[in-house]
Order: C-alpha cells, then sequence, then structure tokens
C-alpha cells in the first residue's frame, strides 16, 4: 500500500470519527451552522480526496450523503430517519475503508441500495430556500437565495447579488449543468489580501468544466447545489476545495484545532528511554560536581544542563498522555443509535473530556467504558412512560465524569434509571450458589451489587440485541483491573446506578511526596495529600492509642494513624511515636500515614507495576528517581482499603461499616457512658439497655464455666464487656442489662460513668467485632459497643427459646438509620424473627411487591426523604398486605401521629427508643399469630 | 534450529542443531539459559526491596531508565540467601513484555550444545528444579541443567488469577 493511501485512511478515519460525533450533535441542534458546516467540510473532504485516489465506492457514498447533507443545509428539516440514514452510510464507508486497508484496493460490491435512499431522501422535499427575498418562477431552474456580506464592499470588489446574477448569466458549462441553489454563506471574517471570497470559490467551481457522467448518472440532483458541481469539477479541484473552505468555512475549526503530527509510538517510547537515561547521567555529572570544591568553569553550563534536561524530560512524558475525551468519542452515536433502537430518551453529558491518562490505560478502557454506557442505557434508563410514571422527567441521562483524586483517575459512569434490582440479583446470586440464603440476608445492598460482576451474572429479563446475554461486567471488571483499576457500584432503587472506576496513573506525569520509612524511601501522589503533621510524644501533637491502635487528634477530630512501617510489614515493633503524619484524604476517608522523614516533592513518571507485583494493592506503581532510584509509588485507595479491611478481611463488610458510620452522624443519641477493664471509655446507645444493675458479685454463680446470676426468677448469662475486665468474685459487679422478652443478659462492667446525649459520629471504625468504632462524645474518645456481638455469646439461651416458640416469623423492618437497624436486627432475630431490612421506604415496597412475605412490618415513621406513613398508605392499597400488622416507630408520637395511625390501620406506635415496648407488641402479635395459625 | 529449513545438506544440519547458552551460576551449580531469551548481563547497583511482594521477588532495579523485577533464582530454586558482598550479577530477561532481571551468582561463559545429547531431568531430582529443568548436559567436569526461562517467571500467576 502506498503511503498517500495509507495517509488517507488514517486521516478518513479520523474525520469519520468527528463526523459521527457532530452529527449527533447536530441531530439535537439542527440549527448549528457551525456543526453541519464542520460535517460538510470533513465529508468534502473526504470526498474529494476519494476522487483524488480514485476510489469511486466511496466517492459516490460521500457524494450521495453530502447530497442529503446539502438539503439540511438548505433548510430541510432534521429528522431522525435522514440522520440515521446518514450514519449508516459513514458506516458503509467505514467498511469499505476497512477492506481497503486490508486488501489495499476497494472491495467489490454495490452501494446502490444506500445511495438511492440517499438520493430520495435528499429529494423528498424541494429545497426550500431560507428567506428568499423574491419567490422565482416556478419554471426557474435555479433559485437565487439572499446573501448577505457582513461587511462593506472594498473598492474593487461586487456585491455578491451582483455576482450571482453574472453567474447566472453566464453561459454554463454543460447543458445538464444548470445553476443549482446558491447556500447563504457568510464568511466571519474579512478577507484577507490573496484570499478568495466564498462565492467566487463556488463560481471558479461551477465554472469548471465537470466530467460529463457524473453529471448524467445523477440527473436527480440537478437542482441540489454545488455539491453536485464539486464532483464535476476538475480532479485537481477537490483538491483544492477542502484547504480553500478550511480558510473560509472552517475558520472557527482552524483556530480551535491544534497543530498535531503523528509520531509511531516506539519512536515516543525510546526518545522516552533516551531522556531518562540522559537525566542518570546528568545526575552523575552532578554528583561529580558538588564532590570537587574546585570550578573548572563547568558548573553554570552544567545547572543549565540540568535544567534543559529537565524540561526535556517534562515535555516527553507529555506526548504520552491523551485526553480521555478521546476514548469517549464513539459515545454520543453510541448512545443516539441506542435510544433509537430502544425507544428511550437518553441524554448523554460528558464532563472532563480533557482529563489526560496514558495512552495505554485510554486504549485499554475503551471498550469497558461502551460497554457500560450501553448497559446504563438498556438496564438502567427506563422507557419514557415508565419514567414519566415514576415522576422522573421522560428524557434519561447518562452522566460521564472523568477527574483526577488521590493520585487515581476516576470516571464515573451515572444514570438517573430505575438502579439496580437487588432482590433479583439476591435470588440469581441464590440461584447460581454463589452465596447462601444466610449469607446474602446479611449483605447489604452495595455488597448485593457486586454480585453482577460475577461470570456469566444477567438478571436481564429478556436478552435484547444490547445487554443482558450475560457477558459483560465481568469483562469489564477483569479489564479494569488488568490495568490496576477498580470498578465500585452505588444504586439506589429509582434514582440509578453510578459505576466509580479510578484508573492508577499508570506512566502519568503526577506530584508526589517522597517521605521515607525505614531507610526506605516512597512516594506519595501530592493529589491524595492534604496535610503534614510533626508528631513527637511532647509536642502538641502526640500519637495516642485505643487499645494499641494509634489515632491523632488534629483540631478536635480524630484521625486513624497508619504507622507506615507497620503496612510494609518493615518493622514489628511498636515505637511510633515520632515522625511526621500525612493527613490524606481519600473519598470519604481521612487518614494519617506515619513516616519517619519526609524530603521534598518531586514530579514522577508513574511506571506500571510489574505483574508480578500487582495484586499488591498498596502500591499504584513505581518511579525513578532524579537520583536514578527505584522507589514505589503508595496507592492511598489501596491503602485506605488494607486499612479498612484489616479488621474484617472483607471488602464487603468495610463498605458496609462505612456507610454506617456515615448515616450515623447527625442524630442526637442517648449514650450510657461506662469503663471496662482498660481505662478507655466506652458507650452503648441508651435504647438498647433495658436495665442497670449492681449486684453482689457472691450471688454470681458459675454454671459449667459460665458466670449466671438469678435475675427476676430465671438465670441470667453474664458477659465481660471486654477480655480486660475479669467479672467479679466479691463486692459489687455493676451490670448493664439487655432483655429480650423473658430472656435477658448481663453485660458486666467496671463502672457506670454517665448517661449523655451526644451526636453519634462514629470516626474510627474498629478493629474488632465487640466495638462498632469510636467517637467524641462529650469531647472524650469513646468506644461504642456492638451489642450484637454479645448476643451469641449467649446464643444457647436464645436459641433454646426459639425452638420454643416453635414457627420461624418473618419481619421486614425499615429504618434509614442502619446503625438502629443493625442495633435491631440480632435483637429481633433473637426473638424468633425471620428479619428482611430496608433502608427507605421505596425498598420496602419493592421487596414486598417482589413477593416478600412477611408477618410483620416494622417502620420509622420519620423515615429520610418519605414518611413511613406513605409507606403504610402505599401497603394498605395492597391487597397481600392490606392486613400484616404494622408496628410504627417513633421519636415521640404526638396525637397526630396516633390518629393517623388509626387510619391507617397501623396496630401499634412505639417510641423508637422504648425496645421493650417494640418486644412486648410483637409479642402480643405472636399471641393472635398463634391464634390464626 | 532456525536454520534447519533452510540448510539441505546434512553436514551442516549438524552445525546449525547446536544452541548457545549463557551459563550461570547459583549456589555452586551450573545453569544454562538459552541465549536466546537472554536480553544482557549487567551487575546489580542499587535495588529496592518491595514491601509485601511474593519471596522470589528480591526487588526493583533501574537499568539505564527501565524498572526491571529483581528475581532471585536461588530463592526461585529453593535455596536460601548468600549475604557475602560483592557484585551481584544479574541476567536481563524478558517475558510478556516485561522487563526481569534474575539475579545469579555469577555468569559464566557461553558454551554451544547440541540439544540431542541434553537428558532428561534424573527423577530423584528435587520437585521444585523439576519444574524449571528441561534437561540436564553432560559437560567434561560438570553437569549443566538447562533452565526454562518461562517457567523460571511463570510464579505467582495463582495470585493473579484469584
Amino acid at each position: 500500500m502506498d503511503d498517500l493511501l495509507l495517509e488517507f485512511l488514517t486521516e478518513t478515519n479520523e474525520h469519520l470519527e468527528t463526523v459521527d460525533v457532530e452529527m449527533v450533535r447536530f441531530e439535537q441542534d439542527p440549527n448549528n451552522e457551525a456543526i453541519l458546516s464542520n460535517i460538510f467540510r470533513l465529508v468534502h473532504t473526504i470526498k474529494g480526496t476519494c476522487g483524488f485516489l480514485g476510489l469511486p465506492r466511496l466517492e459516490a457514498l460521500a457524494h450521495a450523503a453530502e447530497t442529503l447533507m446539502g438539503k439540511f443545509r438548505d433548510g430541510m428539516p432534521v429528522t431522525t430517519p435522514a440522520v440515521s440514514l446518514i450514519l449508516s452510510t459513514l458506516d458503509r464507508i467505514k467498511e469499505i475503508l476497512g477492506e481497503l486497508e486490508r486488501q489495499g484496493a476497494e472491495p467489490e460490491g454495490s452501494d446502490g441500495d444506500l445511495i438511492q435512499m440517499l438520493d430520495k431522501m435528499a429529494s423528498q422535499e424541494p429545497p426550500v430556500p431560507e428567506s428568499a427575498p423574491a419567490p422565482q418562477p416556478a419554471q426557474s431552474t435555479s433559485t437565487a437565495v439572499y446573501q448577505v456580506l457582513e461587511r462593506e464592499l472594498k473598492p474593487g470588489e461586487v456585491s455578491l447579488d451582483e455576482l450571482e446574477r453574472a453567474f447566472q448569466e453566464a453561459p454554463g458549462p454543460g447543458k445538464a449543468m444548470t445553476a443549482g441553489t446558491l447556500t447563504y454563506q457568510v464568511l466571519e471574517r474579512p478577507l484577507k489580501p490573496g484570499e478568495v471570497s466564498l462565492d467566487e470559490l463556488e463560481r471558479a467551481f461551477r465554472d469548471a468544466p465537470g466530467p460529463a457522467p457524473l453529471v448524467i448518472e445523477k440527473p436527480a440532483e440537478k437542482t441540489s447545489s454545488e455539491k453536485l458541481s464539486a464532483p464535476a469539477a476538475a480532479p485537481a479541484a477537490p483538491k483544492k476545495n477542502p484547504d480553500s473552505s478550511e480558510t473560509g468555512e472552517g475558520a472557527e475549526g482552524i483556530a480551535g484545532k491544534v497543530q498535531t503530527i503523528r509520531v509511531n509510538v516506539d519512536t515516543l517510547e525510546h526518545l522516552m528511554t533516551m531522556v531518562s537515561e540522559l537525566v542518570l547521567t546528568r545526575n552523575q555529572l552532578l554528583e561529580i560536581a558538588r564532590r570537587s570544591s574546585e570550578d573548572h568553569g563547568y558548573k553554570v553550563p552544567l545547572q543549565r544542563l540540568s535544567q534543559v534536561t529537565a524540561e526535556l524530560q517534562d515535555g516527553v512524558m507529555k506526548t504520552r498522555m491523551q485526553p480521555i475525551g478521546n476514548a469517549w468519542q464513539k459515545l454520543p452515536r453510541v448512545v443516539r443509535d441506542l435510544s433509537n433502537e430502544l425507544s428511550k430518551k437518553i441524554e448523554l453529558v460528558m464532563q472532563g473530556a480533557d482529563t489526560e491518562l496514558d495512552r495505554q490505560v485510554l486504549e485499554v478502557i475503551k471498550d469497558p467504558l461502551t460497554h457500560m454506557v450501553r448497559n446504563s442505557a438498556d438496564h438502567g434508563i427506563e422507557n419514557p412512560s415508565e419514567r414519566k410514571a415514576a415522576g422522573k422527567p421522560e428524557k434519561g441521562t447518562i452522566r460521564l465524569n472523568a477527574y483526577h483524586e488521590g493520585g487515581s483517575i476516576t470516571i464515573e459512569i451515572a444514570d438517573d434509571g430505575k438502579g439496580l434490582n437487588f432482590a433479583a440479583i439476591r435470588k440469581k446470586a441464590a440461584e447460581r450458589g454463589i452465596a447462601n440464603d444466610a449469607e446474602l440476608e446479611r449483605m447489604s445492598d452495595a455488597q448485593v451489587a457486586k454480585f453482577i460482576f460475577h461470570p456469566g451474572f444477567s438478571t436481564a429479563a429478556k436478552v435484547t440485541s444490547v445487554s443482558g446475554r450475560g457477558v459483560g461486567m465481568d469483562v469489564v471488571k477483569t479489564n479494569i483491573e488488568l490495568i490496576g483499576g477498580t470498578v465500585d457500584i452505588r444504586s439506589e432503587q429509582g434514582r440509578g446506578t453510578t459505576f466509580t472506576i479510578k484508573i492508577p496513573l499508570t506512566l502519568a506525569i503526577v506530584a508526589a511526596l517522597i517521605v521515607s520509612s525505614k531507610d526506605q524511601r516512597f512516594a506519595i501522589p501530592q493529589v491524595a495529600v492534604s496535610e503534614l503533621v510533626r508528631v513527637s510524644p511532647s509536642s502538641e501533637h502526640s500519637i495516642e492509642r485505643i487499645n494499641g491502635t494509634p489515632i491523632l487528634r488534629l483540631r478536635d477530630r480524630l484521625l486513624p494513624i497508619v504507622p507506615l512501617s507497620k503496612v510494609m510489614g518493615l518493622s514489628g515493633n511498636e515505637d511510633v511515636n515520632h515522625g511526621f503524619v500525612v493527613v490524606t484524604q481519600v473519598a470519604h476517608q481521612r487518614f494519617g500515614i506515619l513516616v519517619d522523614g519526609v524530603f521534598h516533592t518531586e514530579e514522577i513518571v508513574v511506571k506500571p507495576m510489574s505483574s508480578k507485583l500487582r495484586h499488591i494493592q498498596l502500591f499504584s506503581g513505581n518511579t525513578i528517581l532524579g537520583d536514578g532510584a527505584v522507589v514505589l509509588i503508595i496507592d492511598p485507595n489501596g491503602l485506605a482499603r488494607m486499612v479498612g479491611s484489616e479488621s474484617n478481611q472483607n471488602e464487603f463488610q468495610s463498605d458496609a461499616s462505612l456507610e454506617q458510620a456515615v448515616v450515623a452522624a447527625d442524630e442526637m443519641t442517648s449514650l450510657l457512658v461506662f469503663r471496662g477493664g482498660s481505662e478507655s471509655l466506652k458507650a452503648v446507645p441508651l435504647s438498647l439497655v433495658t436495665r442497670l444493675e449492681e449486684i453482689e458479685a457472691s450471688t454470681i454463680e458459675w454454671s459449667s464455666g459460665r458466670p449466671v446470676v438469678q435475675y427476676r426468677g430465671r438465670l441470667m448469662p453474664l458477659v465481660s464487656c471486654d477480655e480486660e475486665l475479669t467479672i467479679k468474685r466479691e463486692g459489687m459487679q455493676s451490670l448493664l442489662v439487655f432483655s429480650d422478652g423473658d430472656v435477658s443478659m448481663g453485660l458486666a462492667v467496671a463502672e457506670i460513668v454517665d448517661i449523655v446525649e451526644d451526636k453519634l459520629d462514629i470516626e474510627l471504625l474498629a478493629e474488632r467485632s465487640d466495638l462498632v468504632g469510636s467517637a467524641v462524645i462529650r469531647g472524650r474518645t469513646t468506644e461504642i459497643v456492638n451489642v450484637a456481638h454479645y448476643l451469641p455469646m449467649v446464643l444457647e439461651t436464645w436459641s433454646r427459646r426459639e425452638r420454643k416458640s416453635g414457627l420461624e416469623r418473618s419481619l421486614l423492618l425499615v429504618d434509614s438509620s442502619t446503625f438502629f437497624r443493625d442495633m435491631l436486627v440480632p435483637v429481633l432475630k433473637a426473638s424468633g424473627y425471620r428479619v428482611h431490612t430496608a433502608s427507605t421506604a421505596q425498598e420496602a415496597v419493592r421487596l414486598l411487591s417482589n413477593g416478600l412475605h412477611v408477618d410483620v412490618v416494622v417502620t420509622d415513621l420519620e423515615l429520610s426523604g418519605h414518611s413511613g406513613f406513605a409507606l403504610v398508605a402505599s401497603l394498605r392499597a395492597d391487597p397481600h398486605h392490606s392486613t400484616t400488622h404494622v408496628i410504627g416507630l417513633t421519636v415521640k408520637p404526638d396525637p397526630q401521629q396516633i390518629a393517623l395511625a388509626r387510619k391507617l390501620n397501623i396496630s401499634e406506635i412505639v417510641s423508637k427508643i422504648d425496645r421493650r415496648g417494640l418486644l412486648s407488641a410483637l409479642a402480643e402479635f405472636n399471641g393472635t399469630l398463634e391464634e390464626a395459625a | 534450529m532456525k536454520l534447519i529449513d533452510s540448510t539441505p545438506s546434512g553436514n551442516v544440519k549438524i552445525a546449525s542443531k547446536q544452541m548457545e547458552f549463557v551459563t550461570v551460576t547459583v549456589a555452586g551449580q551450573l545453569l544454562g539459559l538459552p541465549i536466546s531469551r537472554v536480553h544482557d548481563v549487567f551487575v546489580v547497583s542499587e535495588m529496592t526491596t518491595v514491601p509485601l511482594a511474593p519471596g522470589e521477588i528480591a526487588g526493583l532495579l533501574n537499568l539505564r531508565g527501565r524498572v526491571v523485577t529483581a528475581v532471585s533464582l536461588r530463592r526461585r530454586l529453593g535455596l536460601g540467601d548468600t549475604y557475602e558482598a560483592g557484585r551481584r550479577m544479574a541476567v536481563g530477561l524478558e517475558n510478556q513484555g516485561e522487563a526481569y532481571g534474575l539475579l545469579v551468582d555469577e555468569v559464566g561463559e557461553v558454551l554451544k550444545l547440541d540439544p540431542d545429547e541434553m537428558q532428561p531431568n534424573p527423577v530423584h531430582m528435587d520437585r521444585s528444579w523439576v519444574g524449571l529443568s528441561q534437561g540436564v548436559h553432560q559437560l567434561r567436569d560438570q553437569l549443566l541443567i538447562v533452565l526454562d526461562v518461562d517457567a523460571v517467571l511463570a510464579f505467582g500467576t495463582e495470585r493473579e488469577a484469584a
């Protein structure tokens, strides 16, 4: 294949990509002259070049498409079928180009079908001249249109109309070549000397003798303006035309266009290596210069060399970067085609298209991105009617957003569609045996959502041509993980789904902070670093510990400290009180990395980790520093994950507990503060505690090694609140009594300190299951006890009781606070209920409408965003649930609520903190249910 | 080997069958690496250890501006590290587009050997060695184990699959 053809192929492919995008834009904004003229120019260029290279099939196709576009320009309404037709023509052109690339020649075949359709479309409507000044006689073959020149005529110039007239009167080149329609052409800037006006150009074209056959072949297009004359021009003419039209119509385009040349990637790679070597050599020279005290006059030039090298390095690195917009180029077209195919209205919003990333990464994520956008369009966005019914605008939105965050690039694909069907995913997961029912029940929606990344996991009811074939998300995940990235899902029923892709900046240039830990240097991406704090035991900032976990108090907030040497396994000793804390912010998580030393910041080239090391989530890559040393780049995201999951060993759980911490904020809670075996304060929500007791230690009996106490005529098991505390053998023992019906448990504590009302803002997630986390309560660091942890320890008693009650009943707990849900679920379970939970009214309705059968619904009446009463009302409207028992939870019952509750047949309103009330209300149902059964 | 097709005469064939091996020594054992797989041989200067990395990976090296993963052949063969101070030698290899440096005790000469004379691994050879060895050549004064470069670099993959 000759160079000319090769160049033509690359160039044309590029043009076509642009045309694809522009066409979709144009469809949405048919009055935008600039877009149309840009498309027109590009197609025209393609056509011209094809003619020049002798590619008749391509030329004919481009010509036909151009003709139709010319009609648009003449004012023909832009319709979806017409745009579709042009797009499919472009596809055909791409096909032919593909063949051309493979075989070096145009493939055999005919495009009569498309051309005919295009012609038909073009001739459907006679060109309606836009605001023609005077109607032309009907028999006239030509239409003159109003032409405006936006500046005063200079001496020697003729007016447009005069030109037009002169042209009309001029003898045409051939019989068939009657004059076409002159279109409205405006040049947006004054002509420079030596330039010709558009109209002059136009005239030149028309006057040029053209090969007759083409004209005769398409007599139908006679009236269709200049497009006819352009191909008819002498072979050299099309070549000239694109150039000149660029200076004219494309003036706007030229200004915004960055001048580029094509360079082979290998050349760039080689250049990069050479520059790296140059840097190393420079560093060696600098080292020598430092060592010798004498200046032989080379120090100044050396300094200059150093500077130039740095700039060179910078420049070469930039050559590899490409805006992510390049990977998005195809998406508008994809979304447009899909919305037509699926009869949905979808808008694609793209933000941060200029976010740069390495071209290799770009190549890898291109397909997964397309796939995910397709998924969103197919599964996410609902039909216009469904959307309307759900109270949403008919037009769905898919939003792409790219930005740098925490040393990685984040790409979000969000839709405002129906969200994931968690119930269906749960069901499918159980069917496929990925998880058992019990596990599924315990999982939060966020955890369940991750199942869609399992191979062959598709919940699509029917397989559409677009997606739902069961291959997809797992491949997407694999591809992204291949380059060290991660994918996350957030989905809310009825509100939409957001996928978040995080990609490490392989081979990107980032500013990084160079730190040291145990004589080894590491780089931390600067973007993730919010501040540096020097810590030492005697200073204002000193590291404190809760149960051995280091914490720093920073402006009244608790900052978890991660000693770098510890996570790296560089040292075993815990002597970490001196050094620097690098305060790091990753998404919602804030933590401090404790390092021994901090050096400087440096612009580093991120090199990808070897495939053998990529599984270490702590590192996002490595780099070569100025002095030639290889240094590992810490991935703050990975570190955050490690910190969060160290205790749970399960990424799902860390998600859930994070959620919990977020939800629990901003609510005033009554807390019982007490002390266990260690010095640290502990607290438990007062609502969970039935009674506080102080008993004679001598009354504690030991039954088969377990402490029990006779309490109200029954045996109550005792549990120590932590390992450090041993239950007293003499004196008085303080107990927190947790009751469940007639079964109680006593939590032995050292001392009950206080009851306080404070915002329960859990800042630190616990590494142990007996704690929910730590919080600042009344200005003091306090551990929040997880009561659920102790229940299984005395489960024997509970389970014995359960068996007694026999039939298992099911209960749906609706409460927007994860904290309350988590507190109540074990208790309710222990009362013999199979507990389903929902965080929102919508979720509850969905669960119930999906066939979930429950005996009792316990709902918070003040659900965030949606009233609990509305939920009950919708339940009552459903024949299946019209008689289901409902217990309403409220903070403070008022007469209004009670009246409303009676109306809705809510059996009982219980104060949210009155746990016993809830249990006794449930016990009442037990009686009635048993009777019914 | 590649000349077989182009050389019709028999006597040339014998010569062309000879394969060249870069010999290295690890814990006194002579090992051979096919020369076609060896990019270069270099002295290891500074090495960055990678915390949490698999044991076989000694660290990362900067080889003329390229980051090279250093794999310890000793550890790969289940041998202990040597703490002798001195020049550490590495053989530059490439596998699936990534650069590796195989740390060895010493690098020896290049030997021409006839593949036909290669003997299969002795049956009682250490299992961790069998997987890495293609066979044994009997030299005049010692034995040379022909290393399977791909196998040597194919560790830790089960982790990736998980």
